[in-house]
């Protein structure tokens, strides 16, 4: 790529069970005030503005429409929608970027997945005649994922514990973390699973939450921020979604993101992976060669905190904010979308110097 | 534009002769628990006690119902304003079918009501007038149901009637056009 | 760094009906990427990347229903990407993928856009009742009907002006075998004697409910040189939003839709849209949008988009031909729609538009619309390179 972008702000709520008092709008309007402020711009300052949302999730069609008023679109904007993830929404502000007409995009996604029964609204993301009217949840499915690591003796349920204990003591240095604890993994396992071989601290909690970032691109971000988080690579694939069509204990689709987005030029200081469930995060960290990185999820990932929709940007942002902040060099960021990590994203991060 | 071919579909002999599923029928329900919000919260609260409240976003626009954000400003709308029950029909349709969720007598008219001292239509139901006299400009007034049925929602209101007041001459917002 | 040219190098459709009973969504979608991909005369393997784009999942009771999909669609091991922005969303998708080529990211992107509206309850998924809002008396054309009437009143313009636009529009479909209405016994008087809906919009001047899908290859200005048909060069591309509910908002004669044009115009050096635009596809969903989105992309002055309507301007044999393809109010599965009528533009330029042909076309603008008038979507196609 020929023009290097940077996000050179993220702000995010702190992650709630359920917010039951502000609407979408009303939680939106201050992560997006938020990251404006952080990063020194109006919304007229801002030449693209990309979000990510889903109507299953919310519950209405069009839901995206009505929270667009949140970010006074007046006089009119360049903007779009993805019903993605927000890291798919910052994919499509990022080639904006590319094209050199606007050099700085606003992105943002929110995601209540507390009103509805989210397990039975993933289901319907399903094969719709073999796969949907069983209503498979989303834990089910990753149990099968689980076992399939088991029996091909790639982990055993004690590892799942270890990332399930790791990433909520992580979370206890993240203010905007919904669950943060220190159990050691001996205690974990003495947890009944709740889906065989899953426990319940192998899964993530139930988040309404929001978040957003600030892109810019070449001197424009070097006059915006001290240090930027330029990205250096950015790249996302997709597989079939039948579980039975994949092996489901590799991540091939991840793996193939990481090489084209750069994955192997250098090592990586901090890692922020999308995997809601423990043994996901096996997965990912062999498909990126991160196998015993020792960085992984110092946000507590999405163990600590998933809100759909947008847990993969705030991985991104988590990232973005230490290499801003100094504290780390160059990151990788993933996400993942579809059951058992069926799409996935990968963007790597740098400092200047 | 070229055509394609579209393989013929190998039946397996076992199932030769059977009838075709063609379609599946999965019904779905799901139920979700919705936030008013803040700002429809007041809206509402207020229509509960006969009200109909209005909120000022930083730089005067009055809006209502109010959802708590100025969509110019992206900024949450603050001070509430109790709004007059009367305003001026700036539009309207006449609706003559028959839809999902609709329960009333067509034909019957659908009007955008920009109420007194706010500064966006509202959409409701205008009735007490044929419509073959409904107009554009035509004043009118809220009707609310009996003190006793008032409720957190839009249905408090029955209707709009005309007033009696002279027609008004109607203003485009934004382009500054004179009906 | 300037970017990279892009052209459509192969389109694709379905024939669109009230009910695709034949085909699964799998299906329907692989009629109109297969046709897509005949026309460019390419494989499933040689695309890069694939953008969709539709409309709410509630349409179709599916879930981000492209997960699903990624197979059907031949998107295994490649990115696949779904964009969703209402009504316009068919322009915003084709503008999605154009960007992909045009920042040099990928040299052959396929972009489908498609909606299977019989699969749920179209009518249930547009109006269903949005809880604590005031309740939609009306129902989607009503939301509609009452800026039609400020139009009509703001311009003077005669009754009869959107009878003429359904009737431009039915009689255009006939010349299009994809088109959902095909209606050989239509008159003057059979759609003003047509049921009124929501006055002073009829049941003929109203948009059918239909399955259906679009699909265009786009590519990069290496692989179009190859192409041994003619391909469309894309001039331009714009994009604008605002609000659903705001004060200044004119919902007759949207900003947006005003900004979008004049963006689109700029990028493609066209300063007098009249005279250099050679014929439009535009979403006209209910009869009366002709005129008024006539004044909104600055084809006719204020006030006299329904005098081209009455004049015949916008007729396919006239000066400035609108919607050749029967538009909106012949097809629309919603999600589809915006993408029909960029791939239409494309159509016109490549001399490839069948019977429903303007001669020597080589400018030509699609036109999307979403929401309650407030997303916008446009692009300008040419025969010649940039």
């Amino acid at each position: 790529m020929v023009i290097d972008v940077a996000v050179i702000a993220f702000a995010q709520m702190p992650n709630v069970r359920a917010e039951t008092v502000l609407n979408e709008v009303e939680m939106l309007m201050p992560v997006i005030t938020d990251v404006r402020a952080k990063a020194g711009l109006t919304q007229a300052d801002i030449g693209f503005t990309c979000s990510g949302s889903t109507d299953y999730l919310s519950g209405q069609a069009f839901s995206f429409v009505s929270t667009l008023d949140g970010v006074g679109p007046w006089p009119p904007i360049q903007e779009s929608h993805v019903e993605m993830d927000g890291a798919w929404a910052l994919y499509e502000a990022w080639v904006k970027l590319q094209l050199g007409d606007v050099d700085t995009a606003l992105v943002y996604c929110y995601g209540k997945t507390a009103p509805g029964p989210i397990h039975e609204v993933l289901s319907r993301q399903l094969d719709p005649y073999h796969v949907a009217p069983l209503w498979p949840d989303a834990i089910s499915l990753a149990a099968l994922q689980a076992r399939q690591m088991i029996d091909a003796g790639k982990a055993t349920e004690a590892d799942f514990a270890e990332v399930a204990s790791r990433s909520r003591r992580s979370a206890m240095n993240n203010p905007n973390a919904q669950l943060a604890f220190d159990r050691s993994v001996a205690d974990l396992l003495d947890e009944t699973p709740i889906v065989d071989p899953l426990r319940k601290s192998d899964c993530p909690p139930i988040t309404d939450g929001a978040c957003a970032v600030v892109l810019a691109s070449g001197d424009r971000a070097r006059e915006l921020r001290e240090r930027p988080a330029w990205i250096r690579g950015i790249d996302h694939r997709i597989e079939p979604m039948a579980l039975g069509l994949r092996d489901l204990t590799v991540s091939v689709s991840t793996r193939t993101a990481g090489e084209k987005a750069g994955m192997a030029a250098a090592p990586v200081d901090v890692a922020e992976l999308h995997a809601p469930f423990a043994p996901q995060e096996l997965i990912l960290r062999e498909a990126l060669g991160l196998d015993d990185h020792r960085n992984v999820n110092p946000s507590g990932g999405p163990l600590a905190a998933n809100p759909v929709m947008v847990a993969g940007l705030t991985r991104i942002g988590e990232v973005a904010q230490r290499i801003m902040d100094g504290t780390a060099s160059r990151g990788v960021a993933h996400a993942t979308s579809g059951p058992c990590l069926q799409q996935n994203l990968v963007t790597v991060l740098e400092g200047e110097g | 534009m070229a055509d394609i071919q579209i393989p013929a579909i190998q039946i397996p002999a076992i199932l030769e002769g059977k009838e075709l599923v063609r379609s599946v029928r999965t019904p779905a329900r799901m139920e979700y628990v919705y936030t008013a919000g803040m700002a429809t919260t007041r809206f509402l609260t207020g229509i509960s006690q006969g009200k109909i409240l209005g909120e000022r976003a930083p730089g005067g626009k009055v809006y209502v119902p109010s959802r708590g954000a100025d969509p110019q400003l992206g900024v949450p709308t603050s001070e509430p304003v109790d709004l007059p029950h009367v305003g001026t029909l700036v539009s309207f349709c006449v609706v003559n079918v028959a839809f999902y969720g609709q329960g009333m007598e067509i034909p019957y008219t659908s009007g955008l009501i920009l109420l007194d001292g706010s500064d966006l239509p509202l959409m409701h139901l205008i009735q007490e007038c044929s419509v073959d006299d409904v107009r554009i400009g035509m004043r009118v007034e809220a009707v609310w149901v009996e003190d006793s049925e008032l409720a957190p929602n839009l249905e408090s209101i029955r209707y709009f009637r005309p007033n009696g007041e002279p027609d008004v001459v109607v203003t485009q917002p934004g382009e500054g056009v004179t009906w | 760094m300037p970017k990279e040219l892009v052209a459509v190098v192969g389109v694709g459709q379905t024939k669109h009906q009230a009910t695709r009973g034949d085909v699964s969504m799998a299906g329907l979608v692989r009629e109109a990427a297969s046709r897509a991909l005949a026309d460019a005369e390419m494989t499933w393997a040689d695309i890069d990347a694939v953008v969709v784009g539709k409309a709410p999942d509630f349409f179709e009771g599916v879930m981000m229903p492209e997960l699903y999909l990624a197979d059907a669609l031949g998107a295994t091991g490649k990115p696949l990407f779904r964009v969703h922005t209402a009504g316009s969303v068919g322009g915003s998708t084709a503008i999605v993928a154009a960007q992909l080529v045009q920042a040099g990211i990928h040299e052959r992107v396929l972009t489908v856009a498609f909606e299977k509206q019989s699969e749920s309850d179209a009518m249930w998924a547009l109006s269903m009742p949005i809880p604590f809002q005031p309740p939609l008396h009306a129902g989607a054309g009503g939301y509609f009907a009452p800026h039609i009437r400020s139009y009509m009143a703001r311009s003077n313009a005669p009754d009869h002006i959107g009878i003429l636009v359904a009737l431009k529009d039915r009689t255009n479909a006939l010349k299009n075998p994809y088109a959902h209405l095909q209606e050989h016994e239509i008159s003057f008087d059979s759609i003003k004697d047509s049921m009124m809906l929501w006055d002073p919009i009829r049941y003929a001047e109203t948009c059918p409910s239909s399955d259906g899908a679009c699909a265009m290859v786009l590519a990069s200005e290496a692989v179009a040189d190859r192409s041994s048909k003619p391909v469309a060069w894309v001039k331009g591309t714009a994009v604008r939003s605002e609000p659903t509910m705001s004060a200044d908002r004119d919902p007759v004669l949207p900003r947006g839709g005003s900004d979008c044009a004049a963006d689109v115009y700029r990028q493609a050096g066209i300063t007098d849209p009249r005279r250099q635009v050679d014929c439009v596809e535009m979403y006209v969903p209910f009869s009366w949008f002709e005129p008024m989105w006539l004044e909104n992309l600055h084809f006719a002055p204020r006030g006299e988009g329904w005098k081209y309507v009455e004049d015949g301007v916008t007729q396919l044999d006239g000066d400035l031909p609108v919607n050749m393809s029967g538009g909106v109010l012949s097809s629309n599965p919603i999600g589809a729609s915006g993408m029909l009528r960029f791939a239409e533009a494309a159509l016109q330029v490549r001399g490839m538009a069948g019977d429903h042909q303007v001669p020597d076309a080589r400018t030509a603008v699609g036109h999307a619309y979403g929401g309650g008038s407030q997303f916008f979507a446009m692009w300008v196609v040419g025969a010649d390179k940039p």
